[in-house]
């Protein structure tokens, strides 16, 4: 197989797309349906699940997915007897595939030297690159922006076809809420783009070798770049998370959401696709705002100095995962910490503030860039 | 309007209106908890963390005193049932829990005791008064447990033998072979007798009902 053939190609990124939904995506999605009770219990002075154990291993009842996995199959798959059958059936499928499909575009790592593995590339020229992201679109976050959007339709359709009242409230209330959060989450990365010139992910991570560099400001993490863009974009993945503090869909003392009908499996997709969600949400984030897999460029040197070309990936890989890791445990605490937004009050703020924030975000950018074009 | 509605205007600084200050410092205290916990509890010093949790079957919290729980008969010196089958309890029962069945003891100074004496757990509505109502001291609900859980409904109703394998020796004077009464009471211990099994009783110290009853 030689480097650069359609096979060549067709092969990585076969391996790459079960690397990472099956080894990455989806054990994490599981344990953080875990890590959420485990940590709200610990925020709140209480233990949390952690009795589940295979035979003698405990580990802190690590294997409570497992369990709850097997609940879920076991469960009776219940459909109401007025509920639209076929989209009822794929409601689940259609909340839970797009935060799946979105992580084609996410760099999970440095590019793989093909022919290279075992030699240490101090320099970083790599002759047959192999980079550790599924598809390199030039579209980039336009196409996150376009298939994220597309999870709203699971929501609304699980809630019309329940042909239930509260699931149909749940929906409506998801579908208004989403699209309002959409307009400012793609305002809020305008910035972003402004400041590196692209639309894909790679080149926006390879451009943020830096942590903070004075010399080359541009080479920073985007956080020091677009601070306000951060907060912004932060706030609408929340909500487009569909998590408290902006979880009225759902609303559990109030309609319980558009889940209502579901049960068993149908349910655990929903709820393994809102924390697929989380994931790729913080991935996204961690590529625009945080350098992807960078660590600054005196970690990434001396890691590629000393480092065997598929050890210093591998390690890339690990390092960036913690990264995903804090950000998924910050947005946990984020949801075990806020009240809850009223209907109204969700509207105000996403229309009212957050999107006039993030316009004059785009424009001051805009404006700033172009002060320092001319000055040169 | 036909809804009134009333609009409170609820002033507040520009810091207010943005939440940022407001929900930072309270991921702060949310931080601050979970960090506390979670490393006390990864290096097992609990005792430094705040976690309130009781894990029950593992760790018990010790009942009050005066806690009722499951019934027991008590012995006497001999090991003989202290019950004269004299249906105090029963009649005394709301919950119509208690059967007993008497017949004549071998002791003729005893005269009567209960052949068959069943206590119906699910029956029970735990309110205490058959102990409150025996004359000398037979049934008691101190043993701090709770009626066991069961998988047939026969298993709950608890028979002489159950009830008397959780009895004790109690130190209050009855009759029967033996001293007369009066000498019983100068010579009797001073402490109640040990190895009382019930696992939660009531703490170290703590006056036995037994002395209650002599004074």
């Amino acid at each position: 197989m030689e480097y650069g053939s359609v096979a060549f190609e067709a092969v990585t990124a076969t391996i790459k797309i079960l690397f990472l939904v099956l080894g990455f995506l989806m054990p994490l999605a599981s344990l953080l349906t875990w890590a959420e009770r485990r940590q709200s219990a610990m925020m709140q002075d209480r233990l949390g699940p952690n009795r589940a154990n295979i035979g003698p291993i405990k580990a802190w009842g690590i294997t409570h997915f497992l369990a709850d996995a097997l609940k879920f199959i076991f469960k009776e798959d219940y459909v109401p007897g007025k509920a639209h059958k076929f989209f009822f059936m794929w409601a689940p499928i259609m909340a839970m595939a797009p935060a799946l499909i979105v992580a084609a575009i996410i760099p999970f790592g440095p590019a793989l030297c093909w022919g290279q593995l075992t030699e240490k590339i101090a320099d970083g020229v790599c002759a047959q690159p192999v980079p550790l992201q599924i598809a390199r679109l030039d579209i980039g976050l336009l196409f996150y922006f376009a298939i994220s959007s597309l999870a709203v339709y699971g929501a609304t359709l699980a809630g019309w076809a329940s042909h239930n009242k509260w699931a149909m409230m749940g929906g409506l209330r998801a579908s208004s809420q989403m699209m309002s959060y959409e307009v400012t989450m793609g305002m809020a990365v305008l910035g972003a783009f402004l400041v590196y010139g692209s639309l894909e992910l790679g080149e926006i991570v390879s451009k943020q070798a830096q942590v903070l560099s004075i010399d080359s400001f541009t080479s920073s993490w985007g956080i020091f770049l677009q601070p306000l863009g951060f907060v912004l974009f932060l706030t609408a993945a929340i909500a487009e998370t569909k998590r408290t503090p902006f979880d009225i869909p759902e609303g559990e003392p109030e309609i319980i959401g558009y889940f209502v009908e579901y049960s068993g499996m149908r349910f655990g997709m929903f709820f393994l696709g809102e924390f697929l969600e989380i994931i790729t949400s913080s991935a996204i984030m961690i590529s625009l705002f945080f350098g992807g897999w960078h660590w600054g460029a005196s970690v990434d040197g001396f890691l590629a100095a000393h480092l065997p070309n598929w050890l210093f990936v591998l390690a890339m890989f690990g390092l960036w995962t913690v990264k995903i890791v804090v950000f998924c445990m910050f947005q946990l605490l984020i949801r075990w910490s806020l009240p809850r937004f009223r209907s109204d009050q969700l509207m105000r703020l996403g229309w009212q503030r957050l999107l006039p924030i993030s316009i004059a975000n785009v424009v001051v950018t805009a404006l700033i860039i172009l002060m320092a074009q001319s000055w040169k | 309007m036909a809804v009134g509605v009333k609009v409170v205007n609820r002033p507040g600084s520009l810091s207010q209106q943005m939440f940022l200050p407001a929900i930072a410092e309270g991921l702060g205290v949310t931080f601050r908890h979970f960090m506390k916990n979670f490393f006390g509890n990864v290096t097992g010093n609990r005792a430094k963390t705040d976690i309130a949790t009781i894990e029950y079957p593992e760790q018990k919290k010790a009942y009050p005193e005066r806690f009722r729980g499951l019934h027991r008969l008590m012995l006497r010196d001999d090991g003989q049932v202290r019950c004269v089958a004299c249906m105090m309890c029963p009649t005394v029962c709301p919950a119509h829990c208690i059967t007993i069945v008497a017949e004549e003891a071998p002791d003729g100074s005893i005269e009567k005791r209960p052949a068959i004496f069943e206590i119906d757990e699910l029956r029970c509505v735990v309110c205490g008064l058959c102990a409150e109502a025996c004359p000398c001291d037979a049934i008691r609900m101190d043993t701090s447990e709770h009626a066991h859980p069961t998988y047939r409904r026969v298993d709950a109703i608890l028979d002489k033998q159950e009830l008397m394998s959780r009895g004790t020796a109690s130190s209050a004077v009855q009759g029967g072979v033996g001293g007369f009464w009066r000498e019983k009471v100068a010579s009797a211990p001073q402490t109640p007798p040990s190895g009382d099994v019930a696992p939660l009783g009531p703490p170290p110290g703590a006056t036995p009902m037994a002395d209650l009853n002599r004074k």
